[in-house]
């Protein structure tokens, strides 16, 4: 089909009623089965895609292709278990799986109806009970999917799957049946705020946009994403990346802009597959280009590649990158809304905020300020990643206790170990130590206890994470992702990184940790960039709630939690070592000596601490001290 | 990747014809040419800055800015080792000291045998499977030395060669 208007779109909509009637569990039909294979990344890194094209192949085999259709979907939210698939429309979700599992699949499942019960999910929390249903799982069942609530459910390199739930109908009644003042009143009335890190309110961005004069406006979407151990905007666009091109229509309508540009980083090959697709087959419906589902209304948009700088994510930064210079940030005002790309006004919205417009739209602002807390409203996706047993993307209502997220949701810290912290913010975020769990997903409490909300990134740290070292890697980070272009953040991060750095290696002095706040302060109020403005708060959060942990490192030249490299050392417990020589063997600096038979040692001289003796001995004869 | 040698200039003539003239659109044609050879040949500088009507030092600063622009050439295996905070606290830093003693490399480096390259990255964004390392575009995770090493073997480095 070609360029098509409200009417073809609802027509193709409502043909797909059946197919996800199936998909969402509510018919039967004639044994009709969608085998929703997890396709994102995290699955494909997990080898996804021989399992998928062994499925393929064994049930065209079997003559089943009519009743049993075999879909890749952008799911990888719950990680752990990768790869994985959903059976609709029983629901059952089978995990871990390999090329030799489909043929019980295959001849259990599909034909004989029956569970393959090894592959099922099993509950670690309750003596490994099985449980058949994904959304009977406590990781899925305690989280609320608005921006990935197509997470299992659609093929997105298929625009008709998506149209079937209800992709550009938010669109259509922003296109057709409402005003701009509309548009932006009901997106100020949900509340929502930029998911990208800072937390503006998106509505009156867009208004700041709407009132500046000038023809020619711009709406971007920044999928840079560059804050390390964050994956939440990855996945929304593999999984659903109509939802970001419908939002950017929206915004575009709202603020009279007619181009746009996807800023995103080029190690997101995935993405920018299924991102093309969906804007190759959004042009053909003529939901892209001139006279959008015929309202008279033109939006075209394009893909930027990020050639990997940091600072880029940052939105004055961005938009110089695009116009092709070394993309460093520049003074504000004039702020984006007055002076953007190409020094016309601009809209600049994360991927996730972006995601969360049609249904707003189409579900009205109020339904979505009914979500969360009195400011903070709406869902948040976090990644969830570290030391816990469940790994991955969890979406959870505004409001919801860190505790239940870690615990509930991430089934607590493997092998009984103790929380010691939750990081959260990335590099510009900070630790939330274990006794201040109950701290809610919201804006405002989390920054109370020096932490932002960030991007989404949540590391869980436990008893062997030392929270100096930790503060040293984030300042590590920032150091060397600063552009250079003002003074306090290029010094500044240096000199505080020295500090931390002498601090991790014993030669702190009790005048550190004053010296540390005073420059972070410094930084802080004199950067130019968010970049700058933030970088101190690894250290200051860890400062705040682990000073007890700086002060081991200085006073007793100790970690108590033996990770800084110059203050541990390896030994070989003389009962334990039985002489078999291995860890001799794996050492790549040759530090190990030791007849065969007799107790080996470790020549603290030489050994660079790498763990690979440890990792080898089957006597756990090599103690960190 | 391509060896300095061998290089199509021909080729890379073509893809800075495309963008003649543009010269917002140095970004794209540096990671076009970046992503056909593996490098921006120094070479190939002067022309560039011609044919976008830039100054070479402008095309050089833009080079030097970005981390996914480089102008030295890479390894036939490029080994990305995540740095990120999920690798971090898994004991990613002690599994990197591992590799570069394994590799007989230092971050940023190739062998003299343009074999292999060792990089490090702020995340891989696969934080479940921590520590993890790529190698050209394949994913490997929850790493431990003697992993490292049967990994490292299957692409043809075997212990104690350098
Ligand atoms: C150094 C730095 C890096 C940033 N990186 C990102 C990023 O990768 N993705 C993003 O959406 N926002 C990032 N931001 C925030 C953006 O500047 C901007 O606030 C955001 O994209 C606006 O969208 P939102 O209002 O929808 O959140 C970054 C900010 C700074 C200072
Ligand atoms: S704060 Fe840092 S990153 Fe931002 S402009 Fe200044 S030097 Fe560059
Ligand atoms: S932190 Fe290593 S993959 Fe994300």
């Amino acid at each position: 089909m070609g360029r098509i208007n409200r009417d073809q779109l609802n027509e193709i909509k409502s043909r797909g009623k059946g197919i996800i009637d199936i998909r969402l569990g509510k018919t039967l039909v004639d044994g009709e089965k969608h085998l929703m294979i997890g396709g994102g990344t995290a699955c494909h890194a997990s080898r996804s895609e021989p399992v998928r094209d062994a499925i393929k192949k064994e049930i065209k085999k079997r003559g089943l292709s009519q009743r049993c259709k075999v879909i890749e979907t952008g799911n990888d939210s719950f990680a752990t278990l990768a790869p994985v698939m959903v059976i609709y429309p029983e629901g059952v979700y089978y995990v871990h799986l390999t090329p030799d599992d489909v043929d019980d699949i295959v001849s259990q499942h599909l034909i004989d109806g029956k569970l393959v019960e090894r592959l099922l999910y099993k509950d670690a929390t309750d003596n490994d009970k099985p449980i058949p249903r994904m959304m009977d799982i406590p990781y899925f069942s305690n989280q609320t999917l608005i921006t990935l609530r197509n997470l299992t459910l659609i093929d997105p390199e298929n625009i008709d799957d998506a149209i079937y739930r209800d992709a550009y109908q938010g669109a259509a009644k922003a296109l057709i049946d409402i005003t701009t003042e509309e548009i932006i009143n009901q997106v100020k009335i949900s509340g929502i705020r930029g998911r990208g890190g800072a937390g503006f309110p998106t509505g009156m961005k867009w208004q700041f946009a709407a009132q500046a004069e000038g023809d020619i406006k711009y709406v971007l979407c920044n999928a840079d994403e560059g804050d390390p151990g964050a994956f939440m905007d990855r996945s929304v666009l593999e999984a659903d990346p109509h939802a970001v091109l419908e939002g950017m229509i929206i915004a575009a309508k709202a603020i009279n802009a007619h181009q746009g540009y996807i800023y995103c980083r080029a190690e997101y090959p995935l993405a920018i597959k299924r991102l093309t697709i969906a804007i190759e087959q959004a042009r053909r419906y003529g939901l892209l280009g001139k006279d959008i589902l015929g309202s008279g209304f033109d939006f075209d948009l394009e893909i930027y590649q990020g050639a990997g700088a940091f600072v880029c994510g940052e939105e004055t930064a961005l938009m110089i990158s695009i116009e092709g210079k070394r993309g460093m940030p520049r003074p504000r005002p004039p702020f984006p809304a007055q002076e953007g790309l190409w020094k016309k006004p601009t809209v600049l919205n994360n991927v996730e905020t972006l995601a969360n417009i049609p249904q707003i739209i189409l579900n009205g602002g109020q339904w979505y300020a009914a979500i969360g807390t009195e400011r903070s409203k709406g869902t948040k996706v976090f990644a969830l990643a570290g030391k816990v047993i469940n790994s991955g993307l969890v979406e959870v209502p505004m409001g919801m206790p860190l505790k239940n997220i870690v615990y509930d949701i991430g089934g607590g810290i493997p092998e009984n170990k103790q929380l010691k912290a939750v990081q959260i913010g990335g590099p510009s975020g900070g630790c939330i130590p274990s006794d201040l769990l109950d701290t809610v997903t919201d804006y405002e409490a989390i920054t109370g206890t020096g932490a932002i909300m960030g991007s989404g990134g949540m590391v869980v740290m436990d008893e062997d994470n030392c929270m100096v070292d930790i503060a040293r890697f984030f300042m590590e980070f920032c150091q060397e992702e600063s552009c250079g272009k003002c003074t306090p953040c290029r010094e500044g991060t240096k000199r505080m990184l020295e500090i931390v750095t002498k601090i991790t290696e014993g030669r702190g002095e009790i005048d550190d940790i004053a010296t540390l706040e005073e420059l972070a302060d410094m930084v802080k109020d004199s950067s130019l960039c968010g970049l700058g403005q933030t970088a101190p708060n690894p250290v200051l959060s860890t400062i705040r709630h682990f000073r007890d942990e700086y002060e081991a490192h200085i006073k007793d030249k100790r970690c108590p939690a033996h990770v800084c490299k110059a203050l541990i050392t390896y030994i070989i417990v003389e009962e334990k070592c039985p002489g078999c020589g291995k860890c001799k063997r794996v050492c790549p600096v040759e530090a190990i000596t030791g007849e065969k038979k007799v107790v080996h040692k470790i020549d603290p001289e030489k050994c660079i601490k790498c763990g690979a003796c440890i990792a080898s001995c089957k006597f756990d004869a090599i103690e960190v001290v | 990747m391509t060896k300095p040698e061998e290089i199509d200039w021909g080729q890379l003539e073509a893809i800075i014809d495309k963008h003649r003239g543009e010269s917002w659109a140095l970004i794209p044609l540096l990671q076009d040419i970046q992503e056909t050879f593996g490098y921006i040949p120094e070479e190939s500088i002067e022309t560039i800055a011609e044919a976008l009507n830039l100054f070479a030092s402008q095309v050089q600063g833009v080079i030097s800015f970005y981390a996914g622009l480089s102008l030295k050439p890479k390894g036939k295996y490029v080994i990305k080792a995540c740095r990120g905070t999920a690798c971090h606290v898994k004991g990613g830093r002690s599994i990197l000291r591992y590799m570069k003693k394994e590799l007989g490399l230092d971050e940023g480096e190739t062998s003299p045998d343009y074999k292999f390259t060792l990089e490090t990255v702020a995340c891989l964004g696969a934080c479940f499977l921590a520590p993890a390392m790529m190698v050209n575009r394949a994913y490997f995770g929850k790493l431990s030395p003697p992993k490292v090493t049967s990994i490292l073997a299957e692409y043809g480095k075997k212990k104690g060669e350098d």
